[in-house]
């Protein structure tokens, strides 16, 4: 028998055991997935979670269910991939082989990284809104919360989900407008981009729509440190901010065992080649998803993109064919605005989020950089498309590949 | 594309001022382009300059972290050398794109 072994059973590792399982001989191929952790969290719905929108209980499936009977699942925490005797040791001490490797081991939030964030005050006045624990954490404090100064602050790039914080701090404000005391709620959203949003166009519609919803933009800042008795957030040039209650995107930082494997950079990202997702150090280990250094963002859209491309690959791969499927980069991302609305955007590595319509070219349904209820609806589907369609890696009705159909080269 | 002369060389930019090739770089040309910002070139900043100037080559990505991980000097010194923007400015006078740290 010959093995394909993943690791991390996410979303991308979970996508792509389910597109390998369905395609592959099962007499000549075995497939495996290990992940240390058995609980598989829908991560874009914790944005909801503070505001009481989603609960715990709507974001947490076991990843068991999510895995096809006859894949090999083992729960254990992975040591590291030994590369030139295609081996991957695992916590325990056990040894696996492989033919080929997926690594799928995305990235982690690392609030350990910024001096005064772990402290007294993490999850009393400082919490994140990356794990279920923060997002819950939050939700408790702003139900008796009487308003004051809200930071959002976004700690290092690149990070998952890059329009979060945008939607968190969008939401914040409908929520507060809600509950009837925004003019006591002070919302600022701090960031080392020089502006809202890192391409030109998508700035500046996104720019205006928190102009129009008073909430304060501080670009150009990198933050150093919390100085959580003071309640102030300070920048590496000395700058400091306010706040009396602190959401903060912690820095972003892929597996440790990326960095014990010596496949990574210095943010542990696996060093993979960005278009045919094969990892720059060995012929065999391919890599998906958050944990590829790819310049792209980290999305759950981007490793669904990439599955198309890297299970073309890997099936070259295994035949000794040239890898001739690309990845251009593609992302696809809801922007939650508040108010039952929403925005969306598609990109990839060389085009920048352009107005127009998706998928459908002139039609939509959905508008492209347009602030709608129709993008609200897609975001909300959306939770049952992935737990039903798009974990087990059936097909989707748009393309992998970006395209231009649709799109113009300016805001009307 | 836009052309500018520094230190009597005309070399390609692009519309933020960025050079298009790293190729026609030198001292004297990033001395210029410092001037334009106000920062007087030193060694420390030449060796900053080069750092980059290395990794870029090797198809690296170019963070502040990575910078200040580099040896050379750590963030806090990075700001001090370059005020405003470390790796905005750093990059534009190691005449090499400005990195794309985050999509």
């Amino acid at each position: 028998m010959k093995k394909i072994l993943i690791l991390g059973g996410g979303t991308a590792g979970t996508m792509m055991a389910n597109k390998l399982f369905k395609a592959l001989d099962r007499q000549e191929w075995e497939v495996t997935i290990v992940d240390q952790h058995k609980t598989h969290y829908y991560q874009p719905g914790f944005l909801f979670i503070p505001f009481g929108i989603y609960n715990k209980s709507d974001v947490v499936k076991p990843k068991g269910d999510f895995f096809p009977s006859g894949v090999k699942v083992i729960y254990q925490e992975i040591d590291r991939v030994e590369g030139e005797a295609n081996k991957v040791h695992l916590g325990d001490g056990s040894i696996l082989k492989y033919d080929f490797l997926i690594i799928a081991t995305g990235t982690q939030t690392r609030p350990d990284e910024t001096p005064g964030l772990l402290g007294n005050e993490w999850y009393k006045s400082i919490f994140d809104f990356y794990t279920v624990e923060g997002a819950v954490a939050l939700q408790r404090f702003f139900k008796s919360w009487e308003g004051g100064k809200l930071v959002l602050c976004i700690s290092e790039l690149p990070f998952k989900c890059p329009v979060a914080p945008i939607e968190f701090v969008c939401l914040a404000e409908a929520y507060f407008a809600e509950k009837g005391i925004r003019d006591k709620v002070d919302i600022t959203y701090v960031t080392p981009l020089p502006g809202a949003f890192t391409k030109p166009i998508a700035t500046k519609m996104l720019s205006q729509l928190m102009d129009d919803k008073n909430i304060k933009v501080v670009p150009d800042f990198y933050l150093e440190s919390v100085d959580s008795e003071k309640k102030v957030i300070k920048s590496y040039d000395e700058v400091e901010i306010p706040y009396d209650v602190l959401t903060i995107v912690p820095v972003n930082m892929g597996s440790e065992m990326v960095e014990r494997s010596g496949l990574g950079d210095d943010m542990n990202y696996v060093e993979t080649d960005k278009e045919t997702l094969q990892s720059k150090k060995f012929e065999n280990i391919f890599v998906l998803g958050d944990a590829a250094n790819l310049p792209t963002s980290k999305a759950g859209s981007v490793a669904h993109f990439a599955a198309e491309i890297l299970f073309e690959n890997i099936m070259s791969a295994m035949e000794n064919r040239p890898l001739t499927a690309k990845f251009d980069g593609h992302a696809n991302c809801y922007i939650e605005t508040g108010y039952g609305k929403g925005a969306l955007i598609d990109f990839n590595y060389d085009t920048e989020p352009l107005p127009g319509t998706y998928p459908l070219p002139g039609i939509g349904p959905f508008g492209l950089l347009k602030n709608t209820k129709i993008n609200h609806y897609g975001k909300m589907i959306f939770r049952w498309i992935y737990w039903h369609i798009l974990l087990r890696g059936k097909e989707m009705p748009i393309e992998a590949h970006m395209t231009m159909a649709g799109k113009k080269n300016s805001i009307d | 594309m836009a052309t500018k002369t520094y230190a009597g060389q005309t070399v390609e930019v692009n519309d933020e001022g960025y050079m298009v090739d790293p190729s026609q770089w030198n001292k004297e040309i990033a001395a210029e382009m410092a001037k334009e910002e106000g920062i007087e070139l030193t060694d420390k900043h030449v060796e900053v300059l080069e750092f980059l100037r290395a990794a870029n080559e090797k198809g690296e990505t170019l963070t502040i972290r990575r910078v200040g991980k580099s040896g050379i000097t750590d963030i806090k010194g990075l700001y001090q050398l370059f005020p405003g923007g470390p790796l905005k400015f750093s990059s534009k006078f190691a005449g090499i794109p400005k990195p794309a740290s985050c999509v």
